[in-house]
């Protein structure tokens, strides 16, 4: 599965150290996001992946270290240049009430317009296409705060695809979502990376549907990161146990070959009536 | 912020001494100095022949009596609404009370004979409290619930309202502008201590219920939902809350007048330092605001001697300067 | 849906329906407010009729009724005019960017200090120097204020919610000097100082409209250019920057838009502040959030709020001329009751 990292990476971090008022939350990460894959960042929670994705997207200015887009330092770029390029979705976004879908979506084309030069056309068929890969078309002309979750992300993520940025980051796009959802948003994000050269980088949670759709594993610790890889390479039990103290076997998916974990339960934790067998994640084989 | 259980019973223990010290102060400062001896004994065994136990008992045991009350009533009050309206800038004001009870006392003076503060409190509690229903029937939705967004407006708009009616009649009656403009900028001197007794009950009973709801307070924080999850009913608390607002409020506004800023900043200085738990927020509020307005009443008969400077004006300027401090060290 | 998506011509990303519905509205609120004017003109405490006024305009030479139509009603209702339109759009700048519906001028300071200044220059220089400078002097005041406000709440760039805390701060302070000085100061100063505070346009005069119109002239057009960046800001300030808004500084520029707006029309009208709190309400409830429609409706909205209230204060009360600002809040705030009544809102 994992296609050819010829190209050269546009998105690099170099040594960044990040944090907020007083926490310092990265460490000296070095990162070059891969050309048209799929990165997954991985972590428990207070590791730094979204101070990370943060970062990268310039939302956050790093005390050391620096971003490079194409080669250049992201934060002395024109903002509205750098938006043209590298769109970025936040965690939990909300939109205010009464906004429809098309105006949510029509908002990504922001950085190409100019109060003095706009390009109507291009920007209805971006829209139009974005809307139309989502599949919020159906619901244009609703109001986002009236949908249903799953819905309401697809909207967001169509507001990132109107942007016609090669670069997207995304900050848990899965979280709160219905297995189902989460797997179909997966399912486009992918087919975004192999099939139309995009370049993602997401925070995850689920770890069994990050080692499914990645290309490429980031595992991070205390604001640094431990590993990083293919998942057959680095989704393995010792790195589970090492980045997140966890105990779980790693098998394989007997149809798609890539690795699945198993927690396993410590004693007493167990189904007490029946013998120990392993609980697989129903979550994996829904 | 004071973040471990001692520190936080040290803090209200200091709150506490700070009150008293206030209290005293209050008592034994001003034009005539008073000696802790005279005012022990003005206590225990009353002489009213004596110049000195006449001005304690008429002039600085109310005042003091009163300040300490209606800084910890609008303290608490102002803490509950921003809770309840999950707004930061959100005061018993935005209910009305204020203004509704101005526009009560205002009529008071102008249309009918009633002069003092003593013969207006009256109309004043009457006025909040009309002021205050008028809101909380206006915000309810659909269903009867309380929608934050919807008691603030409403409250503003009927807030404005009042007040635009009553500067009407102010300006058309310059006389009883004369009159009220004391009790317009907030005021606790003048007053005697049986002015307080029959709003005593009203204070008590709004701070037994207040002291009943305070987890229900904190579950509130947490949104409708979760007040849902667990086992309690939004609606009916919010109405109790609000009614332990317009109680406190309503009475203190009717006893000193206009005193906005205690309900609006003392929250947020009790915030800072005492978190958000309404458990120790609200014992928090009480002492601070009783020991602002009392410092601040002490404060207010020296700035421009012999004239008392309302006490209003004086919580302002002392409050302003640490609320901007607390502002500024919260990480936004 | 229909084949709306290629008729996208509004650099606004939405179909046709709420442009029209926008453009409807814009209509016939500059309709009502042309008439409004007119009526205005027409009314007042010396008789006149529509055609004797629109003699007199046509025909500005010094008869009686020319002079009191072009001397003493146009000016204060053009000035009217401005200053509702004026205190709308700052109002409906702050409270997009604060995102808190109870913002407005007052919470960063501008009326507290405009009326701080005002009356400090009542209460010291009441008789010795001309009336004429107390514009400049709450001018002063307002932008004092506001910088004030700004300076404190700076740590590395500006929240929101940081300048809000320290504007009611600061306004409290401030309006309780203001409150010693009405105390201290004899009555009439008192008085004066009051009716000034309500907010009034009485013997409002050309001077005035001029002083106040280079302000609107520059800053509504110049937050007009900055509609989109607010609408992206409204989705968060991190979906904003991802969309390549300079946050920071877009929302400088709108500040900066807001406080000299209000300033200015605070300066020439007293605390009309009311204005700024319900036009841009009433605006969002009948075009909507997007910015760019949102400003000329408040502004709109705004100006005949004053002027209707100004009108109410000439004539309601023969022969007594009472300040604009009881009739602000006295028609405001009932309507705005009824509109918070008719579209129950939704939020939690």
């Amino acid at each position: 599965m994992p296609s050819t990292p010829a190209k050269t990476p546009r998105l690099t971090g170099e040594a960044l150290h990040a944090g907020y008022e007083s926490r310092r939350v990265l460490d000296g990460v070095d990162l070059a996001v891969a050309e048209g894959q799929l990165t997954v960042l991985l972590g428990p929670n207070g590791s730094g992946k979204s101070t990370l994705l943060k970062t990268l997207a310039r939302t956050l200015t790093p005390s050391a270290g620096r971003v490079c887009l194409d080669g250049q330092d992201i934060h002395r770029r024109n903002t509205r240049e750098v938006a043209q390029r590298l769109g970025i979705l936040p965690q939990g976004p909300s939109a205010p009430e009464g906004l429809t879908v098309r105006q949510l979506v029509g908002m990504g084309r922001f950085p190409h317009r100019r109060l003095w030069r706009q390009d109507a056309e291009r920007d209805a068929r971006a829209i139009h296409a974005a809307m139309a890969y989502t599949d919020v078309a159906a619901f244009a002309e609703r109001s986002v705060d009236a949908l249903s979750g799953g819905q309401r992300q697809r909207c967001w993520i169509a507001m990132v695809l109107a942007q016609e940025t090669d670069l997207i980051l995304l900050d848990e796009p899965t979280t709160f979502l219905d297995l189902k959802v989460q797997v179909d948003l997966l399912e486009l994000l992918s087919r975004l990376a192999h099939e139309h050269g995009r370049t993602l980088l997401l925070v995850l949670h689920d770890l069994n549907l990050a080692a499914a759709y990645a290309d490429r594993l980031v595992m991070m610790r205390d604001g640094r990161i431990v590993t990083s890889g293919t998942p057959r390479d680095v989704f393995t039990a010792t790195h589970l146990k090492g980045v997140f103290d966890l105990d779980a076997r790693v098998l394989e998916d007997p149809e798609t070959g890539s690795p699945i974990c198993v927690p396993t339960p410590r004693r007493g934790a167990r189904p007490s009536a029946r013998p120990a067998s392993p609980t697989v994640d129903r979550r994996c084989i829904s | 912020m004071l973040n471990h259980r001692v520190s936080r019973v040290a803090g209200l223990l200091l709150g506490l001494a700070l009150v008293a010290a206030a209290f005293v102060a209050s008592v034994m400062l001003g034009t005539t100095e008073i000696a802790p001896p005279t005012f022990a004994q003005a206590l225990m065994h009353y002489d009213p022949s004596r110049v000195a136990h006449i001005i304690i008992h008429t002039e600085r045991l109310p005042r003091a009596v009163i300040a300490a009350l209606v800084g910890a009533s609008l303290a608490i009050a102002g803490a509950l609404m921003q809770t309840m309206t999950r707004n930061p800038l959100a005061s018993p004001g935005i209910l009305g009370i204020n203004a509704g009870a101005m526009f009560f006392v205002v009529i008071a003076v102008s249309l009918l004979p009633l002069h003092t503060p003593a013969e207006y409190v009256w109309a004043a509690l009457l006025g909040a409290l009309v002021a205050a229903c008028l809101v909380v029937v206006l915000s309810r939705g659909r269903q009867g619930e309380l929608s934050p967004l919807r008691v603030v407006l409403a409250g503003v708009a009927i807030t404005a309202m009042f007040v635009s009616f009553s500067q009407g009649l102010l300006i058309i009656d310059r006389q009883s502008f004369e009159s009220v403009l004391y009790w317009l900028a907030g005021s606790v001197s003048g007053r005697e201590l049986s002015l307080v007794v029959p709003l005593l009950p009203l204070f008590g009973g709004a701070l037994l219920l207040c002291a009943l709801l305070v987890r229900h307070a904190n579950a509130l924080m947490l949104g409708d939902d979760m007040v849902k999850g667990l086992g309690m009913r939004a609606g009916t608390i919010k109405l109790l809350l609000g009614l332990v607002v317009i109680l406190l409020a309503g009475s203190s506004v009717a006893l000193a007048g206009m005193i906005g800023f205690v309900g609006l900043i003392v929250p947020h200085m009790a915030r800072g330092l005492f978190g958000v738990d309404h458990r120790w927020l609200l014992p928090a509020c009480a002492l601070l605001g009783a020991s602002l307005l009392l410092l601040a009443d002490v404060a207010s008969r020296f700035l421009m001697p012999p004239q008392d400077v309302p006490v209003g004006v004086m919580t302002a300027l002392i409050g302003t300067p640490f609320f901007i401090y607390l502002a500024r060290s919260k990480q936004a | 849906m229909t084949h709306s998506a290629s008729l996208n011509q509004t650099g606004e990303g939405t179909t046709d329906a709420p442009r029209a519905r926008y453009l409807r509205i814009a209509t016939l609120l500059g309709l009502l407010l042309l008439t409004s004017m007119g009526l205005s003109l027409a009314l007042g405490s010396f008789p006149t009729s529509f055609v004797e006024v629109g003699h007199a305009l046509v025909t500005p030479q010094d008869s009686d009724i020319a002079f009191i139509v072009w001397e003493l009603r146009l000016p204060r209702i053009v000035l009217a005019v401005l200053v509702g339109a004026a205190l709308a759009v700052a109002g409906a700048i702050l409270q997009a960017i604060v995102r808190n519906p109870l913002a407005s001028p007052d919470v960063i300071g501008i009326t507290s200090g405009a009326a701080l200044a005002a009356v400090a220059f009542l209460a010291l220089f009441g008789t010795a120097l001309s009336i004429h400078w107390l514009p400049a002097s709450a001018l002063t005041g307002a932008l004092l204020a506001a910088l004030l406000v700004f300076l404190l709440a700076w740590q590395r760039g500006i929240s929101p919610s940081r300048m809000v805390l320290v504007g009611i701060g600061l306004s409290a302070a401030m309006g309780a000097v203001t409150t010693l000085l009405i105390v201290i100061s004899d009555d009439a100063a008192a008085m004066y100082a009051y009716v000034w505070l309500t907010g009034s346009l009485y013997a409002a005069q050309w001077q005035d409209v001029l002083g106040l119109l280079p302000w609107l002239l520059v800053a509504v057009p110049l937050c007009l250019t900055r509609a989109r960046h607010m609408d992206a800001m409204a989705l968060g300030d991190q979906v904003a920057q991802g969309l390549g808004v300079h946050v920071l500084h877009s929302r400088l520029v709108l500040m900066a838009c807001s406080v000299s707006l209000a300033g200015a029309a605070v300066a020439f009208a007293g605390g009309l502040s009311f204005v700024g709190l319900i036009a841009p309400h009433i605006a969002a409830r009948l075009v909507g959030r997007g910015f760019a429609r949102l400003v000329p409706t408040a502004a709109l909205i705004g100006a005949l709020i004053v002027l209707y209230a100004d009108l109410l204060g000439r004539v309601a009360f023969l022969p007594k001329d009472l300040p604009a600002g009881i009739f602000v809040s006295g028609v405001g705030a009932p309507f705005f009751v009824y509109l918070l009544h008719r579209t129950r809102y939704r939020s939690g």
